[in-house]
């Protein structure tokens, strides 16, 4: 009749003595077909299943991007700042008087073994007045800093514009204005020869800074040489505020001996701050809300990982037959249990990857609407994907070994 | 049709099966049956006769309690877990009574199934199990699935994929049991072309009908052997 039949009687006829009979093997590719087969053809269920462990995930990798992005910002600002900028200002003492901080200060501060640079700024209370005609009072909120040539390399600042103060600049009439101070006058460059008047006294405007994001106070100031403050306006340079940049790994030491050295008559009325702890506080805030998030997404994560649990458990009751069948074909307890955690594992892999496209997609649309750059953390995709396995196949566990278990002559009852 | 230099297709000697219990149920009591290469024959009896625990044990589906089973020459009822899959894998071909095709492939995968713990390789098992469907008369069906074919077909589909892998014997458990009469008639005599063209089948049913139709019939009640056409008309 067939060629396949004929073939099978000369094969028996040679057979006489019994050869090795083969073992049963199910080719790896075969494991991935069988594997997804019930998957395939119960689509709205595998949907279903695999949703739990996707919404988990998704929150996981949501939570673990925006945290980064956000944080990302942060040290952005944080590394414009530098994190060994230290301010000496004078406190409120003990009496509760003002506390002045001596002409010296700066210059004792830089004899600091670690210091690496020293600018002090001292505040005027003199007005910045676009011309003589105005109202003495229309000073737009600006206030009149007379600051050390030092300052910009201190705080890393930068021009927008003009020229910054050097030893000449400063000991003549001119001026350097803060990015905020030049909006409010509405001087964007300083090829004119703008002048402004201060005090009793015309300033030419020289430059204009770009904005300092660590001391946005000298921000909406206008600055002046402190030789030809004390020559024109006849003040004592009580340092207002010091700015003091150190070598980063004695941070906390050179803090902590700043007041007596500024100061030795009153250590007491000096603070000594550090401008980028009030970022990290910031950010430690955000991490403790990142850790709840964490914890929400890890209960869905088990819940998902129940939901697959149980639809394994209801696949392998209903496809008892299926089993049944597959061991009649020669199919080992391996071959079931394989089947039944590769069916798992699928399952949850369909959850991961749907997961951490949604978490990365939810990411990418928050920081977005923040201005934020998009940060998504590589550990928080492949650990994504790791823990969706592990629960995959923890889940699949059980069932797969239950579906190898089940004894073919029972497995091939009809239902 | 004995074939004296052959080893049995199949044979067991003295096989008892024992299922747990107070007392014991004892399913098979002392049976021995040779069946030789070529042959196509009956096991029938009621329900509760044995004749399930035989299709089990001679499918290596179940070990025996004690007593011989042989298939091809091979003494099987020592072997392990692994090794009896490999005799189904190899030696025996199933048909069951309602098919167990699986609903969302077509024929020709079903078929290839029949392959599948074989390790042979997915292109070469479509090749095969496209030749089966050949033989069973539904070249036609290939890509049907089992949803658009009548049962007659499945279970023309089913017979396909027991002969597949080229079988020692082919062990058919009431084929019949869910056909109407014409579908009937063609499965049947599609298991006796098959035997002609060489295969060896045993067809286990409760059908006096369908038994008295197949050249040997061996009758079986309360665990033992009733009634071996073929030893009686020995004697």
């Amino acid at each position: 009749m067939t060629a396949i039949l004929d073939t099978e009687q000369t094969q028996k006829a040679s057979a006489t003595p019994p050869t090795k009979l083969p073992p049963s093997r199910l080719l790896l590719i075969d494991v991935l077909s069988v594997g997804s087969s019930g998957l395939r053809s119960r689509k709205m269920r595998t949907a279903l299943s695999a949703l739990g462990i996707m919404i988990g995930i998704a929150a996981m990798v949501g939570v673990l991007g925006l945290s980064e992005s956000s944080q990302a910002d942060l040290r952005k600002q944080i590394e414009a700042l530098g994190t060994n900028l230290l301010t000496v200002s004078p406190g409120s003492g003990f009496g509760g008087g003002d506390g002045v901080l001596p002409e010296e200060a700066a210059a004792k501060i830089s004899r600091i073994g670690p210091v690496e640079i020293t600018a002090d700024v001292v505040t005027l209370e003199q007005s910045v007045l676009r011309n003589n005609l105005v109202n003495a009072n229309e000073t737009s909120g600006l206030s009149v800093v007379a600051a050390d040539e030092n300052l910009l390399s201190t705080l890393n600042g930068a021009l927008s514009a003009g020229i910054w103060l050097d030893e000449a600049t400063a000991a003549t009439p001119n001026v350097v204005l803060g990015s905020v101070a030049a909006e409010r006058h509405g001087i964007i460059d300083v090829s004119g020869g703008i002048q402004l008047y201060i005090g009793d006294e015309w300033f030419t405007v020289i430059g204009i800074l770009e904005p300092f994001p660590l001391a946005a106070d000298l921000d909406r100031s206008v600055l002046i040489g402190q030789p030809v403050a004390s020559e024109l306006f006849e003040v004592e340079l009580n340092p207002s505020i010091v700015y003091v940049r150190t070598d980063p790994s004695f941070v906390d030491d050179v803090r902590a001996v700043l007041p007596a050295t500024a100061d030795p008559a009153t250590p007491e009325e000096v603070e000594a701050s550090r401008p980028s702890e009030l970022l990290e506080t910031q950010n430690a805030i955000e991490d403790s809300f990142t850790n709840l998030f964490l914890g929400l997404g890890a209960v869905s994560l088990l819940v998902g990982g129940v939901g697959i649990a149980n639809v394994m458990v209801i696949a392998v009751i209903e496809r008892r037959n299926e089993i049944g069948l597959r061991r009649a074909l020669g199919a080992t307890r391996a071959h079931i249990r394989r089947q039944f955690l590769t069916e798992s594992l699928l399952l949850s892999l369909i959850g991961g990857i749907g997961g951490v496209a949604l978490g990365i997609f939810v990411t990418w649309i928050y920081a977005r609407s923040q201005g934020w750059d998009v940060v998504v953390p590589t550990l928080a995709v492949v650990g994504g994907m790791v823990a969706a396995l592990a629960i995959g196949g923890v889940a699949g566990l059980y069932p797969a070994m239950r579906a190898a278990r089940l004894a073919p002559t029972e497995a091939l009852r009809a239902a | 049709m004995t074939s004296a230099g052959l080893p049995a297709a199949l044979e067991l000697i003295d096989v008892v099966k024992e299922y747990p219990g107070l007392p014991p149920v004892r399913a098979l009591d002392g049976v021995s049956v040779r069946i030789d290469p070529g042959e196509l024959l009956a096991i029938v009896g009621p329900s509760g006769s044995g004749k399930s625990t035989m299709l089990n044990v001679m499918g290596t589906l179940d070990l025996p309690t004690s007593g011989s089973v042989q298939i091809d020459g091979r003494e099987v009822s020592n072997f392990s877990e692994r090794k009896l899959s490999a005799v189904r894998s190899h030696l025996i071909g199933f048909v069951f009574q309602s098919f167990f095709l699986l609903d969302g492939i077509t024929a020709v995968d079903n078929v290839a199934n029949g392959l599948l713990y074989s390790g042979v390789s997915s292109r070469i098992r479509r090749q095969r199990a496209a030749a089966a469907l050949e033989t069973v008369g539904l070249s036609h069906r290939l890509n049907h699935v089992p949803n658009q074919m009548s049962g007659g077909e499945r279970q023309r589909v089913a017979i396909a994929r027991a002969i597949v892998n080229e079988p020692s014997i082919i062990l058919a458990d009431e084929p019949t049991g869910n056909l109407d009469t014409a579908s009937s008639e063609t499965v049947m005599g599609l298991l006796r072309d098959l035997n002609d063209a060489g295969s060896t089948i045993v067809v286990i049913t409760h059908d006096k009908d369908v038994a008295a139709a197949l050249p040997r019939q061996v009758a079986f009640r309360d665990g033992r052997v009733e009634l071996d056409s073929a030893l009686a008309g020995a004697r």
